[in-house]
């Protein structure tokens, strides 16, 4: 059996390690139980002066005892052993103390501990600027602050999404009897706690509830609640995030009790709670007191050593000094008494405590030592004695000599803070109450109320009355019950207790400047003299002075540390507590892993994946994709040996010189209806739709009421009152909000209809000198005579027997179909084009041809060659934009603004570098004159740039300040590797500048 | 996350469902042309940005599809209504 574990308390042997060593626990204990049952005193050292450090607590505030888990893929840094329940093989390490918690390096800077004030960090390593990345890399792995794995996570992780009457946060006495009062009424309660089992302090109580011992009341209680069908009980699950609307996250541990990587599905869930009503009984943090080297591996908080007896049976020293203002701690006298342990004296800050429990320790013959504070703990590693001194009874002097008392464990007890953590998210201010020395929660801005410890109520029964009537409240104002209590009063014993002392920080002989450190926040190395300096050097508010001295900012953030941190500022402010103010408490209560908040929306299930009809295609040919928006779109199809390169240089001269085909189904499609179509249309695009004739097509563009281009597409008069609207593949979901938009909020009385049809349809565009010949092979009932069917009609017709709509349209500037099936004949229609095609080497191309081509054209992409600042005359597009339509389309004053209508804004025009086979960067910036000095004047920047096998040179397409009226001149594009890129600016227009191709 | 009420689906839904339409009841001008730079501006650019109560627009996207409004106080969150575009809001501000 380990040196600290009580002979009473037996378990199933548990094998762990820690930094590497061996060691034994049992059944029950957390990783900080069974490492104090085994004597071990350092766990890590401090972020700043490296000092040694021990467990300081048991729970979700403890500071010091900071361990990774395992190592590779799997590994976790960051947990606190406090919470971490051990199992068999478990392996933890300091997260803190390179390159060993016993030897520090860092240690010799902690011996320079008074060159490292408050804002030492931004006193010193902020100059040289360029070298903070070397000190910040330092500065890290010195501190430690754990080490990420670098692999994927193995683990799986899950979201559940979940409604309920009352949520009722921590399943202490309060919550437990508020979870059954609301259950009791028919309610559908979820009760969410932390820990391994509930019951919280009971757990590690001495008192008799309902006269039978405490933790036996749990079970029963526990049991009872399990029988309700409506009550769902989660353990391990800590509730860290109130959101608005009475929305909070549950981060429920399934699996991490069991070992690192969970065997059995997913390791932790996510719940997503949307509660009617919320109960918040989170229970309180025991401060600690602020004195000398009050960090020493084996100060703890008193009812820390309670626990750790009680729950744990490990008594984590032998020689016992308590420490406090208050009567609650000398509970811990009693429980290191009753195992047989020497108490050497409760100090008490108090000059007349007389409470019942004092007068029990009292009577076991324990020394009292009243009117004292204890001043200072020594030792290095561990506490080897205390100093005890008088104090005024303002607590703010020594009074008298110093008597030293050798002990190996000091228990300290400054009194308790509510966690109010949760109210606070909400916005509720917490606000300071002299009564309880602590801040309780502010009024509630959403439905919730906070019961028992978490509300400042800190005795047994009033936890017990209060948690009962809030169950009540909540279920009642969620429709169940009326509000009155089911259950009969519980009987628990009752003590009477005297005021405590609030009291912040323990005088010393020396002033606070000179004394040995009086640590505040024990993870960040904050100490009461840092407090006061940052005062001295002119901090007055609380959020300025928790910056500049890190206060609350390690990843306990502050829980034990704030009140005491914020009581000394406001002491040397000289202003009360509650002028002072706090700091505001943010999600999330305690760490949480990104596993969890990923959930399962990783890897392949990242972001959904549409594909087309004719997608598996694609694939059987090689293709490689391209991501455009959700879709999964063919990006080029490189044959055996070939370059992307040479791939799309061979698809766009088949274009060029026969005929290619292009899977162009991603393109949204919008179905119009309605006796004010046409209308409607005609004010939403720049030219006008209102004598477009069933049969014919127009290409329009669509502005933003600012006059800035959005999206462009054909649009198809389908029949009367009845189109079809091409967008951008990206714009589909865009495009149809904002038709949406007008028709439903500005223009009701408009009757027209939109359906989004994007996916109903398969879109195979046939384009190149040849295309006509393909079709023809394929669809015999339509005339394809350029004269009956020209460039920019539709016509419906049979393809391969399938019903077909087949678009006279281009985007390559040659002769093009696009030919429109259901989507169902996506494949059929595709293959049949291919076989008709085979004569002719009909060559499938990708996106990447696709854009080389229309850049060719000097046609534009929204969004590329536009970036929502780009007005139609931007983009040389005036012919565009009807002058003579009825209606202000919307956008159309805006052409008309100062801004828009200046002669210096950046412009479309082609760029060719006069090394032709020099390709652009695209996004690179263009300037006038190369050898100006940096910062250079910037006068555009290249928004398409590639090679032209069909020209036999590369060509870009950029905006240039003036640039319409710049052609001829020679620009330069800087590129980061020093060179610069001549370029002439040429139209946009490289290939076929008269049209005449896709005409014929 | 926000819990709202569509006027239209007659539910209370999550705030993934519905996108933000920004503020409601800025009636486009009848003739556009007809206005300087400055009040087109105004209408263009400027909203009344309120500390408090503040009625805006919300399109239940993955819903009903339907646009409609709501008076939501903007410093708590709270929504206090919402009614379908059209309808006047029951609960003003004193700016509002």
């Amino acid at each position: 059996m380990s040196q600290n574990r009580l002979e009473s308390h037996s378990g199933v042997a548990i094998d762990f390690t820690f930094n590497g060593k061996a060691y034994q626990g049992i059944a029950g204990d957390t990783l900080a139980s069974a490492l104090l049952a085994n004597g071990v005193n350092v766990v890590g050292r401090s972020f700043k002066y490296a000092r040694p450090r021990g467990i300081f607590g048991h729970g979700a505030e403890e500071p010091n005892a900071i361990v990774q888990l395992g190592s590779g893929a799997g590994t976790i840094p960051n947990l606190k052993a406090t919470q971490v329940e051990l199992y068999q093989g478990l392996q933890a390490s300091s997260v803190n103390g390179w390159p060993s918690v016993n030897f520090d390096v860092m240690g010799l800077i902690g011996a320079f501990g008074r060159l490292m004030p408050p804002g030492f960090y931004y006193k010193t390593f902020m100059y040289p600027k360029k070298l903070w990345m070397t000190y910040e890399h330092f500065i890290r792995k010195a501190a430690g602050l754990g080490a990420t794995p670098v692999e994927a996570d193995p683990d799986c992780y899950d979201k559940l999404n979940q409604h309920c009457d009352v949520l009722v946060v921590g399943a202490g006495p309060a919550g437990l009897v508020a979870a059954r009062e609301a259950a009791r009424t028919g309610a559908r309660v979820i009760i969410a706690d932390e820990q391994s089992q509930f019951g919280g302090t009971l757990l590690a109580s001495k008192q008799q509830v309902d006269g039978i011992a405490a933790p036996l009341w749990v079970a029963s209680l526990v049991a009872e609640l399990m029988a309700y069908s409506n009550i769902q009980m989660l353990p391990r699950s800590t509730v860290f995030g109130y959101y608005d609307h009475n929305f909070l996250t549950i981060l429920e541990r399934r699996t991490d009790h069991l070992g690192l990587i969970s065997t059995r599905g997913a390791r932790q869930r996510l719940q997503r709670v949307r509660a009617a009503q919320v109960v918040l009984a989170t229970g309180a943090f025991e401060r600690p007191l602020v004195f000398a080297h009050n960090d020493i591996p084996g100060v703890m908080l008193a009812s820390s050593v309670s626990t750790y007896v009680n729950r744990y049976g490990v008594a984590p020293g032998n020689k016992l000094v308590v420490f406090t203002t208050n009567d609650n701690a000398y509970q811990t006298a009693l429980d290191w008494q009753r195992i047989g342990r020497e108490v050497v004296a409760v100090v008490d800050t108090r000059s007349n405590p007389c409470g019942d429990t004092v007068a029990a320790v009292k009577a076991m013959g324990i020394e009292v030592i009243a009117g004292h504070g204890l001043i200072e703990a020594q030792g290095s590693k561990r506490v080897k004695r205390a100093l005890v001194a008088p104090i005024n009874e303002a607590g703010t002097q020594v009074t008298g000599a110093v008597r030293r008392l050798a002990c190996d464990l000091i228990a300290c007890s400054g009194g308790w803070s509510p966690a109010v953590h949760l109210s606070s998210h909400t916005g509720a201010k917490p606000e300071w109450d002299a009564s309880i020395v602590g801040f309780r929660p502010g009024d509630s801005k959403q439905q919730e109320r906070s019961a028992g410890a978490s509300r400042g109520t800190f005795d047994l029964m009033g936890c017990l009355s209060e948690g009962a009537s809030a169950g009540a409240q909540a279920a009642m104002l969620s429709g169940y019950g009326d509000g009155n209590l089911q259950f009969p009063a519980i009987a628990v014993d009752e003590y009477s207790e005297q005021p405590q002392q609030a009291l912040f920080l323990v005088p010393h002989t020396k002033t606070t400047s000179r004394a040995p450190s009086q640590f505040v926040d024990f993870q960040l190395d904050v100490s009461a003299s840092g407090i006061e300096l940052a005062v001295r050097e002119g901090f007055e508010s609380v959020e300025h002075v928790k910056r500049y001295t890190a206060l609350g900012f390690g990843t306990d953030q502050g829980k034990l540390g704030n009140i005491n941190g914020m009581a000394i500022l406001a002491n040397a402010l000289d202003q009360s507590i509650a002028e002072t103010g706090t700091t505001i408490f943010r999600p999330s209560y305690t760490p949480t892993t990104f596993g969890a908040i990923a959930g399962r929306d990783v890897n392949n299930l990242f972001d959904p994946e549409r594909y087309t009809a004719v997608h598996r295609w694609h694939v059987e040919q090689g293709a490689q994709f391209e991501d455009v928006g959700q879709w999964k779109r063919p990006w080029y199809f490189p044959k055996q040996g070939e370059t992307m390169q040479q791939a799309v240089d061979r698809e766009g001269l088949a274009v060029r010189n026969s005929v290619g085909i292009l899977d162009a189904s991603t393109l949204g499609k919008i179905d119009i209806q309605g006796p004010d179509a046409a209308e409607f249309i005609t004010r939403m695009y720049t030219n006008s739709y209102l004598k477009l004739a069933p049969g014919k097509c127009r290409y329009g563009v669509m502005l933003k009421e600012d006059g800035m281009i959005f999206d462009d597409g054909v649009c198809a008069c389908l029949g009367d009152n009845h189109y079809l609207m091409f967008t951008t593949t990206g714009g589909a979901a865009g495009v149809l909000a904002w038709l949406e938009l007008w028709q439903q909020t500005e223009w009701p009385e408009l009757q027209v209809y939109f359906t989004s049809v994007t996916d109903h349809w398969t879109t195979a565009t046939v384009t190149g000198p040849n295309a006509r010949k393909v079709i023809a092979k394929v669809c015999s009932d339509i005339d394809l005579s350029s004269d009956t069917f020209s460039f920019m009609d539709w016509r419906d017709g049979t393809v391969s027997g399938v019903k077909a709509r087949v678009f006279r349209i281009s985007f390559t500037g040659e002769l093009s179909y696009e030919v429109n099936v259901p989507a169902h004949y996506g494949r059929h229609i595709w293959e049949a084009l291919i076989a008709a095609g085979e004569e002719f080497n009909i060559t499938p191309y990708g996106t990447e041809t696709m854009h080389i081509l229309r850049a060719e054209k000097g046609f534009i992409i929204v969004g590329q060659d536009t970036d929502g600042s780009m007005t139609p005359a931007d983009m040389n597009m005036d012919w565009v934009v009807g002058k003579n339509k009825a209606f202000s389309f919307i956008g159309r004053r805006s052409l008309q603004r100062s801004d828009t209508v200046r002669s210096n804004r950046k412009q479309l025009v082609g760029l060719k570098p006069l090394n032709d086979k020099e390709v652009l960067p695209e996004g690179a910036q263009v300037v006038f004159d190369a050898k100006q000095k940096i910062p250079m004047a910037m006068q555009g920047h290249v928004t398409s740039s590639y090679y032209s096998a069909s020209l036999g040179h590369s060509i870009a397409l950029a905006v240039v300040k003036g640039g319409h009226k710049r052609l001829g001149q020679v620009v330069y594009c800087p590129l980061a590797d020093g060179r610069s890129i001549a370029s002439e600016i040429v139209s946009s227009v490289f290939y076929d500048p008269k049209g005449e191709r896709h005409h014929v | 996350m926000l819990l709202i009420y569509c006027p239209h689906c007659q539910e209370n839904r999550e705030e993934e469902e519905f996108s933000y339409g920004g503020e409601a009841h800025i009636v486009r001008p009848l003739a556009p042309e007809a206005l300087n730079d400055k009040d087109w501006g105004d209408y263009l650019f400027f909203r009344t940005n309120s500390r408090g109560i503040h009625h805006e627009m919300w399109y239940h996207a993955v819903g009903c599809r339907r646009y409609f409004n709501a008076t939501r106080n903007t410093v708590t969150y709270e929504i206090l209504e919402t009614y379908k575009t059209g309808t006047q809001p029951t609960i003003t501000g004193a700016n509002s």
